[in-house]
């Protein structure tokens, strides 16, 4: 019998070290692409473990936090967002389950402490060790104040639409609102399949046609490549004839013999079609490549939601620069051009910061945990649009613009704005894309802006310029 | 023999009582660590416990050095290992449920000292071999009948507010009977009376018992609803009928016939089939009937080699309850896993090999029938329980709701397991009487 007892011991034994086999298995071999796996709660906790840091706008507003909480013993972290949906396209959102988006994606690294250098080395091993890893704070050049007024003046108006302003001189981004919003406290997931997107950061990835405010470039690249000078003479029929259709001013006004400047002033088609044509499409689209059309601002957000400006086809896709089009149509902002809202800032930002264009900068500083300075960002010049004597002429004919020509409603007591209005024709139902872009004071520009408002029966002076006003008043006011 | 040596000097027993003391250790600072861990927590101080599973066990120690002096000094430290390893995960999951698993600690050890007491001579179960078989049928039968259905298997009966898995007894009370039933008949069994197309056949009357066993087996498994208490049962019987007549064709014809009837309850029951499907691809069901295994392995490949420390895994949800649900019984060796690491899953194991080692060679130096068939399938118990339900959470099996012996929260499991080391010393006691260590 005892060798029969012998034998069922061996059975046994090889039993249970198939159990240490399997074991090893998972705990060695298979750990690696068990954590990748999405339905992996565990690794869900363990960055709940990390005190995000804050985010706070340049005049002291929080607008994301981490809130303790306990989870099986240890302290664990919730997102929260105290403002709700003030900036929420800007600012993003860090979720568990939709994961990240905005500048809680583009500054994870910082917020989440986990950069490459030696705090961040520092922070991994305290993750290891499963204390709790503390990320830098973030404050913004963001006026609290200015974002909460564009935010009112496009729900006021339940439009879709979007509010950038810019300091022209250093790139700073004081306002950047999109509407409709969201509250990403608790409104992400009913977001996400919301058909009106409110997830969609309209200054960054909404694509419109810019209309007459593009014609701030064409009159850029003209005077710049001498097709053109500010008092040479042109006739104002209603319509002239290109590409064997018509090309007509707005409600087909005619208009009396006028100089260039008028034209501009006035937003007149008939005659920056014909300049468009004596440019010519080479030389247009290399202004706009200066003025920062046809790729990516690079800047502190996350790529994907930074849309090219340009020239598409049927098919939405972005053309290259050399496929031929009406060089007419699009001198007056059509032929299929679209823009962001933030493009259309950086137009006016050129034009008040004497011919150069600057990156936008989300970033006022980045605090480290024991309120020291880590980083300080720099404006990041991105070169030159225009000559500064071109700057300064289109200076003086967008101050025009407000003082007596479209634009007369952005007019802010006290302050000398100057700007370009845009109209530009959705196509359905005799809907206009609303645009104003333009900058203030006019002799030393403190604020670049752009507004568009989608799908609205008024014009570019009627509905955006006031939105334009009402932003740079709450931006000038001294803080209540 | 006690006045032939002095109660002092007992080799085997001093070794017992020093591996028994760095149980104690291993168990104050199991306690301390998980308490150190989650101090803002709990308020009742682990070592009150730590002491009072200290007394418990040298007062076990004190019976045996008096009962049975030369009884193997192996057995009673290693289920003190395992059983302050249960308690420390437990009182980290709940010190709730710690509370009640220490008070079926000392009801445990208490049985095993009944056990000690009543069985110092093995010989008296022998003659009780068909009371035990007539209670582990009437055991199981209640079961059937009055069980209630605790996620899909029905193993439990309630009395009053307690809830009592018979089974747990019925296991011992079958080795028992199995073991005096083969000694007396593992001759008959073995020799065959007739030869069926060149293979002999035993006769009727001697194989009946044993058919009738397997057949209650099959019964079982489709009653109870659960695969892994079926074969447990049929395992332990078939390896106790191999050591008693050698013949491995019994084996393979029992394995066979119960392969057979768990296809039949593959296609017949829903619950079996679920636990197939969640065994197959967990990660296809992740959300469904393979979420408890999908979680049991995040749990175990979270721990690394080393784990992430007593007190200081994840385990727990928001709400306080376990991420794997039945966490404390079905997939204690997960969490296990998830604290102690490789390291500490790999040491729990090798402690039950150690186990079923002493078992197994108590059975070899037993110099009776009965005691190495008792020994030999209570070592196959334990050892084939630790099989399918650690194979079960580490997805070498399909998952079945089995204990863990000595480590699992739950009264029955824990009594009944120092009922089997209680047995086991009392043969090994017989065994070394002529043969000291």
């Amino acid at each position: 019998m005892n060798r029969r007892i012998s034998n069922l011991f061996v059975v046994t034994t090889i039993a249970l070290l198939a159990l240490i086999g399997m074991t090893t298995y998972w705990q060695v071999w298979a750990r690696g692409s068990l954590e990748a796996r999405q339905a992996n709660v565990r690794m869900v906790y363990r960055d709940l473990a990390i005190d995000r840091g804050s985010i706070a706008t340049a005049d002291g507003i929080v607008l994301a936090e981490s809130k303790p909480g306990k989870l099986d013993g240890r302290t664990v972290y919730t997102r929260t967002y105290p403002e709700g949906g003030l900036a929420a396209q800007l600012v993003g959102y860090s979720n568990l389950l939709a994961g990240r988006s905005g500048l809680e994606r583009s500054l994870d690294p910082e917020l989440s402490g986990s950069t490459g250098d030696l705090a961040g080395i520092q922070n991994a091993f305290d993750r290891m060790k499963g204390d709790t890893v503390r990320g830098d704070d973030v404050i913004l050049r963001l006026s609290a104040a200015g974002q909460q007024a564009a935010m009112d003046e496009l729900e006021r108006l339940h439009a879709r639409g979007s509010v950038v302003v810019m300091d022209p001189s250093t790139g700073g981004l004081l306002v950047m609102a999109s509407t409709p919003t969201y509250n990403p406290n608790t409104g992400l997931e009913q977001a996400l399949s919301d058909p009106a997107s409110p997830l969609l950061n309209r200054a960054t990835q909404g694509l419109y046609p810019p209309g007459s405010t593009f014609k701030v470039v064409t009159a850029a690249s003209a005077l710049d490549n001498e097709a053109v000078t500010v008092d040479q003479q042109f006739p104002g029929p209603a319509c002239i004839q290109t590409g064997g259709q018509d090309l007509c001013n707005f409600r087909n006004h005619a208009y009396g013999p006028h100089d260039f400047g008028y034209a501009l002033v006035h937003s007149i088609n008939t005659t920056f079609a014909k300049v468009g044509l004596t440019l010519g499409q080479e030389k247009l689209e290399a202004t706009m490549k200066d003025f920062g059309f046809f790729k990516r601002f690079p800047w502190d957000y996350p790529p994907e939601q930074t849309l090219p400006s340009g020239i598409f086809n049927r098919r939405g896709n972005l053309v290259p620069f050399d496929t031929p089009v009406d060089v007419a149509r699009l001198a007056i902002g059509q032929e299929r051009l679209l823009a962001t809202p933030l493009q259309m800032a950086e137009v006016a930002v050129a034009v008040a910061n004497g011919g150069q264009i600057v990156a936008p900068q989300p970033v006022q500083e980045v605090r480290a945990p024991d309120g020291s300075v880590v980083r300080r960002p720099q404006p990041v010049y991105l070169g030159r649009a225009m000559t500064t004597e071109t700057a300064a002429t289109l200076r003086q004919l967008m101050k025009d613009v407000v003082d007596d020509g479209t634009g007369t409603a952005a007019n802010v007591a006290g302050l000398d704005v100057a700007g370009k209005t845009g109209t530009a024709e959705t196509g359905r139902d005799g809907k206009n894309d609303a645009w104003f872009i333009g900058f203030a004071p006019a002799e030393a520009p403190r604020y670049a802006f752009a507004v568009l408002v989608e799908n609205t029966d008024g014009t570019g002076g009627d509905i955006a310029a006031p939105i334009a006003a009402s932003v740079l008043r709450a931006l000038t006011e001294p803080a209540s | 023999m006690i006045t032939e040596r002095g109660i002092l000097d007992l080799p085997s027993r001093n070794r017992e009582l020093g591996l028994i003391g760095l149980a104690v250790l291993i168990t104050t600072a199991g306690f301390a660590a998980v308490q150190l861990a989650r101090a803002q927590e709990f308020s009742s101080s682990p070592l009150v416990a730590a002491l009072l599973f200290a007394v418990a066990y040298f007062v076990a120690h004190a019976v045996v050095r008096v009962a049975l002096p030369d009884a193997d000094p192996y057995v009673l430290p290693i289920t003190a290992v395992l059983t302050a390893i249960g308690l420390i995960e437990i009182y980290r999951i709940s010190p709730q449920l710690a509370r009640d698993q220490g008070i079926w600690m000392l009801l445990g050890l208490a049985l095993f000292v009944g056990v000690v007491i009543a069985f110092r001579d093995i010989r008296r179960l022998e003659e009780l071999k068909y009371t035990c078989g007539a209670l582990a049928v009437v055991l199981l039968v209640l079961t059937i009948t009055l069980g209630a259905s605790v996620n899909g298997a029905r193993l439990w009966i309630r009395i009053g507010g307690l809830q009592i898995q018979p089974g747990e007894f019925a296991k011992i009370l079958l080795v028992i009977f199995l073991a005096g039933y083969l000694r007396e008949r593992r001759e008959v069994l073995a020799a065959p009376t007739r030869r069926i197309l060149g293979v002999g056949i035993p006769a009727l009357r001697h194989a009946l018992p044993l058919l009738l066993l397997c057949g209650i087996s099959l019964v079982l498994l489709v009653a109870m609803n659960d695969l892994g208490t079926s074969l447990l049962f049929y395992v332990i019987a078939l390896s106790m009928i191999y050591i008693a007549t050698g013949r491995l064709l019994y084996v393979g014809a029992g394995l066979g016939i119960f392969a057979l009837g768990a296809l039949g309850a593959v296609q017949l029951t829903s619950h079996v089939q679920s636990r197939i499907e969640g065994w197959l691809d967990p990660w296809a069901v992740e959300q469904t009937s393979g979420y408890q295994i999908a979680q049991s392995i995040y749990t175990i490949a979270d721990g690394g080699v080393l784990g992430a420390g007593f007190g200081r895994g994840l385990i727990l949800n928001s709400g306080g309850s376990t991420i794997i649900p039945f966490a404390q019984t079905d997939f204690i060796y997960s969490v296990i896993a998830n604290e102690m690491g490789l390291v500490g899953a790999i040491a729990v194991v090798l402690l039950y090999l150690l186990l079923a080692w002493r078992g197994f060679r108590i059975a070899t130096t037993a110099d009776d029938g009965f005691s190495k068939l008792l020994a030999a399938g209570l070592a196959t118990a334990v050892a084939f329980q630790v099989f399918v339900i650690v194979g079960g959470v580490i997805r070498l099996l399909p998952l079945t709701g089995l204990t863990l012996p000595f480590v699992s929260y739950g009264g029955s499991s824990v009594t009944a397991n120092f009922a089997i080391a209680g047995l086991l010393l009392c043969i090994s006691q017989r065994a070394n009487r002529e043969r000291p260590l």
